[in-house]
């Protein structure tokens, strides 16, 4: 047992515990859980201050064998990518359940029993080192959301819960069956085994073989990201979802599938990454442009917030794709701003629907003259969202786009609009809903926060600070994982993958980053 | 000839499942009549203590292993592997019948006496050697399950069910027969091994074994109801009584897929480059028209018999691969399907109450917050059938799947588990019901499920979490009786 495994046994254990508790307590089960999941944050700060910089490979190696044959590894362990992906998690975890506590008021035991599940899951998910056991995680997290949805979200949540679960689960089920066709390749389910024997040669991978294998792991990732055209399922999750499922699914969730990406999609098959990188990344332009346009226009906060995380995520796409240092940092980094700007983003939205129980925008207007802290932390995280520089996405958004223009200066031109119509749509909403005149209502129902709103909000707004003004803090164990990433995928195909001729200067070979 | 014509003594150790069954049945047929008013849960009582006397008569007949009665019938791991499996089934199907009985106010011996003398035909079958052994047992086992499927003698669904039942399944067991009939003209013999032997013999004509075996797979595959002659089960799973439907879907279709995979894997193994193109095509049919079909059910029992189509269809995708792999694959299904269907069955039979009036898949709703526990029970059932991870049902499919991986059926698989994520829609109705709508009439005037339907509840979702988690424990026994002794 290690800390590792300490940490993705706590939440589970406390899951099993919560259930145990007497129904009708719902002080003690809030309570509960929250000591929980800030015991869980507690000790997932160990694998920072544990995490060896420099050492190549996983650390907090746990690898014991499950199942025997075929064989199947508890194999946990985690790496620059992984760690802060955990953290994330934990980090956000506690949130949720603080901005539950008044919201839940029915099904209570269950409800943070299941948020419990999610933590475990998803830390599960970020430190499987099997591919059979990230499957299972992978699927594990699946269920606790499909219930937050559909039990305690509003009132289409049927619908969008059974959408959710469906979306995924018909790209899981392609993932399952590449990850059993690797295993009659290389007879293990052990990530490092296989990918040491794909790139040492000892598997061989037929063209064909390999596009279809990529495609089956990327259709699977492409869903949850959402990359453009799969991502209908994302709003209607996030409108649907009670504010805790939206911060989770849009601040870890969406990640699962941009994580999957850059462990198992480029170093496992990076010649077809390559190949098809052309079109992934025009769709993920496509995707940064679109959900921008389509959240201007949204008459619904969360559904504003939900397509303009289609945008944001359309960076990491890109980011990823461009196969450049810079490009990876940028991803990863931009993984963790949206976690927390956005996350942020669904927790405002969802006080503000506690104090006037509407998302449409057009019912409030003029909320800043009556909770003006409110206000003054919206605008924050609105500005943080939208990359102001010394807030989050500014650092993450310029090292994407600084990639993709070392790849394909196009990429990047198209990808900056994105920058700019996010701040349109979101100023313009910050507008309509803070300013201008108080109605009646809004002056009535929406008053200031109070301590347990705070406590949500300050360690956000003091991480959105903290990334924006020193990204070192975070960067060199992404940029150190990002570089043997690159360079397991390295081909000998050109760095740029577009057509000759266009704007592009190629800087020749990788990046540095920083 | 054997020079004696008294079997020796293990020869009875081996049978004896089939004895104790046998002789105890035919017991509470005389006690019926005395203690039928007065002790009317006594027979339930009976058939578990005899149930489990014989499941411990199974694990000693596994200390000798070998052929018994002049070779007719043959005591190997999968022998063994089914006999627990049918036995276990029969344990489950008589605990979530105390209660339906009672409701029914049909409690008899005869009733239970029926279920022990189809388990008795199970075992025959599934430890038979001979395709003549393999044909009595078979009808030892459907004579039993027609009758029962008509229990409810005043019921008109019920009789529908019989008679239906009775007639395609007599039908059926014909053409097993024809088949058996052609083998024996061939190879002059019924004993699977020396079929097996006859058929590597190049003097022995290829095409007419062929027949014989299409034959089989017809009989058979109306057995499992597997596509195309699938149609029967929807009718018969909803017209007859809900235990009776839950025994049917595990019992009696874990024999036929044993005698399905014995004779196949054996007699027929040289050939199997011929057949498996069919089993092939029946798999994916199987799998494609009971997920679809299912979609559109609103009645439960009907619902549950489409499902198990299509689950008939993942183990056929085992058959296919036609390895041993592929039949440890299909042994470790079966069991963790039994499991999970005898439980989707057992919550059904609860909220179905008298005349099972409730069967529309509304009358669950709200069961989440009238009965979290059976509610929680169901749940575990439904994902495992749905193969989401740390159930039974997934290291099933995953164990399928692999196995078809490995025998370079490609795209089965990719058609398989893509269906597999169709089937997701229909269970999670359930769940959707069960979690997210208001209590309604049903649950909210459910009554505790008694004893014996809580058993058969947690028994089962015990099993499996147990096969989702440790896998192991069942699947290497079933890996290693997989060759058949070859």
């Amino acid at each position: 047992m290690n800390l590792l495994d300490i940490l993705i046994a706590i939440p589970a254990i406390g899951f099993l515990l919560a259930l145990a508790l007497p129904r009708s307590n719902d002080r003690l089960i809030r309570l509960f859980t929250l000591i929980v999941s800030l015991v869980t944050f507690a000790v997932s700060l160990g694998l920072v201050s544990g995490y060896q910089f420099g050492q190549t490979g996983r650390q907090f190696v746990s690898d014991a064998i499950w199942i025997s044959s075929p064989e199947i590894h508890w194999h946990v362990g985690i790496d620059g990518l992984s760690l802060w992906l955990i953290i994330l998690s934990t980090f956000l975890t506690p949130i949720s359940i603080l901005i539950s506590w008044r919201y839940i008021t029915s099904r209570t035991k269950e409800f943070y029993a299941f948020l419990l599940l999610l933590e475990c899951g998803l830390i599960g998910v970020f430190a499987s080192w099997d591919l059979f056991l990230f499957y299972v995680f992978w699927e594990i997290v699946l269920v606790p959301m499909y219930f937050l949805i559909g039990i305690w979200g509003h009132d289409r949540r049927i619908y969008a819960a059974v959408k959710f679960f469906l979306y995924t689960m018909a790209g899981s089920v392609l993932m399952l069956a590449a990850i059993i066709y690797l295993y009659t390749l290389s007879g293990t389910f052990d990530y490092a085994a296989i990918l040491d024997q794909l790139n040492s040669g000892r598997i061989v991978l037929g063209h064909t073989q390999e596009t279809l294998l990529f495609l089956a792991f990327f259709i699977a990732f492409a869903i949850k990201v959402p990359l453009f055209p799969l991502h209908t399922w994302l709003p209607d999750a996030h409108v649907e979802a009670p504010s805790a499922g939206s911060v989770m699914l849009a601040s870890v969730m969406l990640k699962m599938g941009t994580y999957g990406l850059l462990r198992f999609c480029v170093p496992m098959f990076p010649a077809a990454a390559r190949e098809n990188a052309p079109w992934i990344n025009i769709l993920a332009i496509v995707g940064i442009i679109y959900g921008a346009l389509v959240a201007m226009v949204q008459p619904n906060m969360k559904k504003l917030v939900a397509y303009s995380s289609v945008s944001h995520l359309g960076f990491v796409v890109l980011g990823i794709f461009s196969f450049t240092q810079l490009g990876l940092d940028g991803a990863v980094y931009q993984m963790l701003n949206h976690g927390i700007s956005t996350g942020a983003l669904f927790v405002l939205v969802g006080f503000l629907y506690e104090r006037r129980h509407s998302l449409a925008i057009s019912d409030y207007g003029g909320v800043a003259t009556v909770a003006p802290w409110l206000s003054t932390i919206f605008l924050i995280t609105t500005l943080a969202s939208i990359g102001l520089p010394m807030l989050n996405n500014f650092v993450g958004e310029f090292m994407v786009l600084q990639g993709a223009a070392q790849a394909n200066f196009t990429w990047s031109i198209f990808a900056a609009i994105g920058v700019i119509l996010s701040a349109c749509y979101m100023l313009w909403m910050v507008q309509r809903v803070f300013f201008g005149s108080t109605s009646e209502e809004v002056a009535h129902h929406i008053p200031d926060f109070n301590a347990r709103e705070w406590a949500c909000v300050i360690p956000l707004i003091a991480m959105m600070l903290w990334m924006g003004v020193y990204s070192q803090s975070f960067i060199p164990q992404i940029s150190e994982t990002n570089a043997r990433i690159l360079d397991t995928s390295r081909m000998n195909v050109p760095l740029r993958v577009s057509n000759p001729g266009t704007l592009a200067a190629n800087h020749g070979g990788f990046g540095h980053a920083r | 000839m054997p020079a004696n014509y008294f079997p020796a003594a293990n020869d009875y150790l081996r049978f004896a499942p089939e004895l104790i069954l046998t002789i105890g049945g035919t017991l509470m047929m005389i006690l019926d009549p005395l203690f039928a008013r007065k002790l009317p849960r006594m027979f339930g009582h009976l058939s578990i203590l005899l149930l489990i006397v014989a499941i411990a008569g199974a694990a000693g007949a596994y200390t000798v292993p070998g052929h018994a009665f002049s070779d007719l019938l043959v005591v190997d791991g999968f022998a063994t592997f089914f006999r627990v499996l049918v036995l276990s089934i029969g344990i489950l199907a008589v605990l979530s019948s105390y209660k339906y009985l009672d409701r029914e106010r049909a409690e008899t011996g005869e009733y239970h006496a029926l279920l022990l003398f189809s388990i008795v035909g199970q075992c025959v079958m599934v430890s038979a050697n001979d395709l003549i052994m393999i044909f009595i047992g078979l009808e030892i086992s459907s004579i039993a399950t027609y009758i029962l499927a008509g229990y409810l003698r005043d019921d008109k669904r019920n009789n529908e069910a019989a008679l239906k039942y009775f007639l395609l399944g007599s039908f059926a067991t014909g053409f097993l027969l024809y088949g058996i009939a052609i083998i024996y003209g061939i190879t002059a013999t019924t004993k699977l091994d020396e079929i097996r032997g006859a058929i590597s013999n190049p003097a022995t004509p290829l095409g007419m074994v062929g027949v014989a075996a299409a034959l089989m797979i017809v009989g058979l595959g109306f057995k499992i109801s597997g596509a195309p002659f699938q149609m029967w089960a929807p009718d018969v799973y909803q017209g007859a009584p809900a235990p009776v439907s839950a025994f049917m879907a595990t019992g009696p279709k874990a024999a036929a897929f044993a005698i399905f995979l014995r004779i196949f894997m054996t007699s027929f193994q040289q050939i199997a480059a011929d057949w498996a193109p069919f089993i092939w095509i029946s798999a994916l049919l199987s799998m494609t028209i009971g997920n679809f079909a299912a979609l559109t059910q609103n009645n439960l029992k009907r619902m549950l018999a489409y499902s198990s189509i299509a689950h008939a269809g993942y183990i056929l995708v085992a058959l296919a691969s036609r390895s041993g792999d592929g039949t440890a694959a299909a042994m470790f299904y079966l069991a963790a399907y039994a499991l999970m269907n005898i439980g989707a069955f057992a919550v059904v039979i609860h909220i179905s109450g008298r005349g099972e009036r409730h069967l529309r898949i509304e009358d669950l709703a709200g069961l989440g917050q009238r009965q979290p526990l059976t509610a929680a029970m169901l749940t575990i059932f439904l994902l495992s059938l749905i193969g989401v991870p740390l159930t039974g049902g997934f290291f099933g499919k995953f164990y399928i799947f692999r196995a078809a991986l490995e025998s370079n059926l490609v795209w089965l698989t990719v058609l398989g588990l893509l269906n597999s994520a169709v089937a997701a829609y229909y269970y999670l109705r359930l769940l959707v019901v069960m979690y997210m709508y208001e209590p309604g009439e049903v649950a909210n005037s459910l009554s505790s499920p008694g004893f014996g339907l809580s058993a058969a509840l947690i028994l089962p979702a015990i099993g499996t979490f147990i096969l989702g988690v440790a896998p192991n424990v069942i699947l290497n026994f079933a890996r290693n009786s997989s060759s058949f002794g070859k």
